[in-house]
């Protein structure tokens, strides 16, 4: 994805690199039909959950085939094809989404569950406290996943959380609160899929904590001015010993899969990732007359005179 | 015309060369050392530029917050009632949304409502930024709301010198005042006063440049494209008058009927969206107050009633261009 950086992807853009097996293996756990709602860290959630890499590659550079046509960007990925239904620029934001998709869910007596994406910064937000109560009271069927990558920016767990346990706050609301391994994709998944089972039950919600690493800057091309929050030897360390696909990797071989399949599975990923990027090349720029589309569902008549361009004030008509 | 360095001349102390961001730390500082009771808090300070500060006054004047919007602000205006004078940073404007219960249920009524038994003396900053692709969630200009809102102050300073008097003003202030920067501003050079008795006050209008045939009213980020698109004008020998208006709340509607009593033409441009923003407001006004002043319909360049898109290609044109505001005082002659 590097490549196509710099002038080719506008906007901040929040890499999910380290974070991978605290995502693909919570959506292992789900069904096609489950419901996601993530972060302005998106690129991860629609890819663990199935989406077509196409589509989020030309979003991620402004283009009309994007996913989002355009008006989304880096941190809004969101394919509601594969059950996503907001990825939240604003933290804490889609918390209460998801806890309302669950309620959806539970009112209408389907057994869809919800996953709730957002990192350890967002539950100092008050939106975590007030949903995580709802949906305690009304078993609803969500499961709150913490993606815990120690930092919020440069602000560290320690820095900003009185109690730094974050799922011992479950407890606070009478839900269980579990953490686990997040560069484990195995363990990731087993803790998902148990919390899935009970929500689907009808049990509740769970609040999942998956402990992991950020291998890029918060966002790409940031400087952070003076001492540096975290150390060089710290990220180095993780890149090397905790990076969650080469411990898969280590894991499939153990269980005799062979290298030449994995390096197979390779191949097709990056195959993938480069018709993806050829393909948000080729696509068109949205058109500027098309500036309004998508605002409403039933479009407003004759409303948007003051639209882009030099007709801007002709409706004043002199 | 007066230049800000000429305005400048007549205040004492030495005026230095500097950015609208440092203009902006350095207002800060100076009130920080005069009143030990002005207090710094907000997310990632260090990040959004805070380190100088960091620096000097340490941990206990300077608060880096969880990220909890709607209370640390409440946080901070329980504490300007009890004594300090906090200045909030809500950093990206688009993040006031959720602070803006505690602004404007607590902070623009309980002096009010308790019969002016306290005070609440705080400022609230929030930074716009518009162009950039970061999308609808990032790119708000919501100073509209917050006119509507009785009992708040608001500030939209363009010039280094305005920002380093105004923002010195707003910790002074007895009340709350909000303060709207367009980050598209932050690093634009302008002279500034090293004097730090020097204040620029809330309520009152500058005129940027004179001129005799359209009054332009330009708010907040706004004046860097205005500020090209009249000097184009210029060499045409279409002489436009730009006011800014610095203060949102209170408007100087005085200032404004001057400039329009010379040139009976009026255009107002801004980045926020077109439905009830400030252009409204002032055209009202106009109309209610010196519909007489006025040979041409009022003109208002604005955003469209359409979020800010992700796209470069749609964002180009969004807000207010030269060209957008060339062809506007065009249409007023
Ligand atoms: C309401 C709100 N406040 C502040 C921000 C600015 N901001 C963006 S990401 C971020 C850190 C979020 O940390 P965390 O929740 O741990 O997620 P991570 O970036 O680590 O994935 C902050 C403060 C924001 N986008 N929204
Ligand atoms: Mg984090």
């Amino acid at each position: 994805m590097r490549q196509c950086e710099g002038d080719k992807i506008p906007g901040w853009f929040h890499s999910s690199v380290g974070q991978e097996a605290a995502i693909v293996g919570a959506c292992l756990a789900l069904r096609d039909d489950d419901a996601i709602t993530g972060t302005h860290r998106s690129h991860g959630h629609p890819i663990g959950k199935g989406a077509d890499l196409n589509t989020l590659m030309a979003e991620l550079m402004g283009k009309a085939g994007g996913i989002c046509k355009g008006r989304g960007g880096s941190m809004h990925v969101a394919d509601n094809s594969v059950g996503i239904i907001s990825e939240s620029g604003i933290v804490g934001g889609g918390i209460p989404l998801a806890t309302g998709c669950a309620f959806s869910a539970k009112v209408r007596g389907v057994d869809q569950v919800t996953f709730c994406f957002f990192g350890d910064g967002a539950v100092n937000q008050g939106t975590f406290h007030e949903s995580l109560n709802m949906a305690s009271l009304w078993k609803l069927p969500v499961i709150y996943h913490c993606e815990n990558n120690g930092y919020a920016m440069t602000t560290s767990v320690a820095q900003s959380h009185g109690q730094p346990d974050i799922a011992l706050r479950a407890a606070g609301y009478g839900m269980l609160g579990v953490t686990v391994d997040g560069q484990s994709v195995g363990a990731v998944y087993e803790a998902a899929a148990e919390a899935v089972t009970r929500a689907r039950a009808g049990e509740g919600p769970t609040l999942i904590v998956a402990n992991t690493y950020r291998f890029d800057e918060h966002d790409f091309g940031m400087v952070i001015p003076g001492e540096p929050y975290r150390s060089v030897e710290e990220v180095e360390a993780h890149k090397r010993n905790r990076d969650p696909i080469l411990l898969y990797r280590t894991v499939l071989l153990g269980e005799g899969i062979n290298e030449n399949s994995l390096r197979a599975i390779e191949y097709e990923v990056v195959e993938a990732v480069k018709q993806a990027v050829q393909f948000g090349l080729d696509s068109p720029l949205p058109r500027p007359e098309t500036l309004p589309d998508y605002m409403f569902n039933s479009p407003l008549a004759d409303h948007y005179g003051f639209g882009a361009g030099l007709e801007r004030n002709d409706r004043h008509g002199n | 015309m007066e230049t800000d360095a000429q305005k400048l001349a007549s205040t004492s102390g030495v005026h230095i060369q500097m950015t609208y961001f440092e203009a902006l730390v350095q207002a800060q500082m100076e009130e920080m050392e005069r009143d030990e009771r002005v207090v710094l808090m907000g997310e990632e300070l260090s990040v959004h530029g805070g380190a100088k500060l960091i620096e000097r006054f340490g941990k206990n004047r300077i608060w880096n917050t969880p990220i909890s919007e709607g209370s640390f602000t409440g946080l901070g205006i329980g504490a300007a009632i009890n004594g300090l004078r906090p200045v909030v940073d809500l950093s990206v404007s688009s993040f006031v949304y959720l602070a803006s219960d505690q602004i404007i249920n607590q902070a623009s009524k309980l002096r009010y409502m308790t019969g002016g038994q306290i005070d609440i003396p705080i400022v609230f900053r929030c930074c716009m930024y518009s162009l950039g692709s970061l999308a609808a969630q990032h790119a708000d200009r919501p100073y509209p709301f917050f006119m509507n809102v009785p009992g708040l102050k608001i500030i939209s300073p363009t010039s280094a010198a305005d920002i380093k008097g105004l923002m010195k003003s707003a910790i002074r202030d007895g009340d709350p005042v909000m303060v709207f920067e367009d980050t598209r501003l932050w690093p634009v050079k302008g002279d500034v006063t090293t004097d730090p008795d020097h204040l620029i006050p809330i309520g009152k209008a500058d005129v940027k440049r004179e001129g005799e045939d359209v009054t332009l009213i330009a708010v907040a980020g706004v004046i860097r494209p205005t500020m090209e698109a009249v000097s184009a004008l210029a060499e045409e020998g279409i002489s436009v008058e730009v006011i800014d208006p610095r203060t949102l709340k209170p408007l100087d509607h005085e200032a404004i009927k001057t400039s329009v009593a010379k040139t009976g033409r009026l255009v107002i441009v801004e980045n926020a969206h077109c439905v009830c923003n400030v252009g409204s407001e002032i055209a009202a006004v106009m109309v209610e107050e010196a519909f007489d002043l006025l040979k041409r319909p009022i003109l208002r360049v604005s955003a469209p009633d359409i979020h800010v898109p992700f796209s470069p290609a749609l964002e180009k044109d969004f807000f207010p261009t030269k060209d957008h505001i060339i062809a506007a005082v065009r249409r007023l002659l």
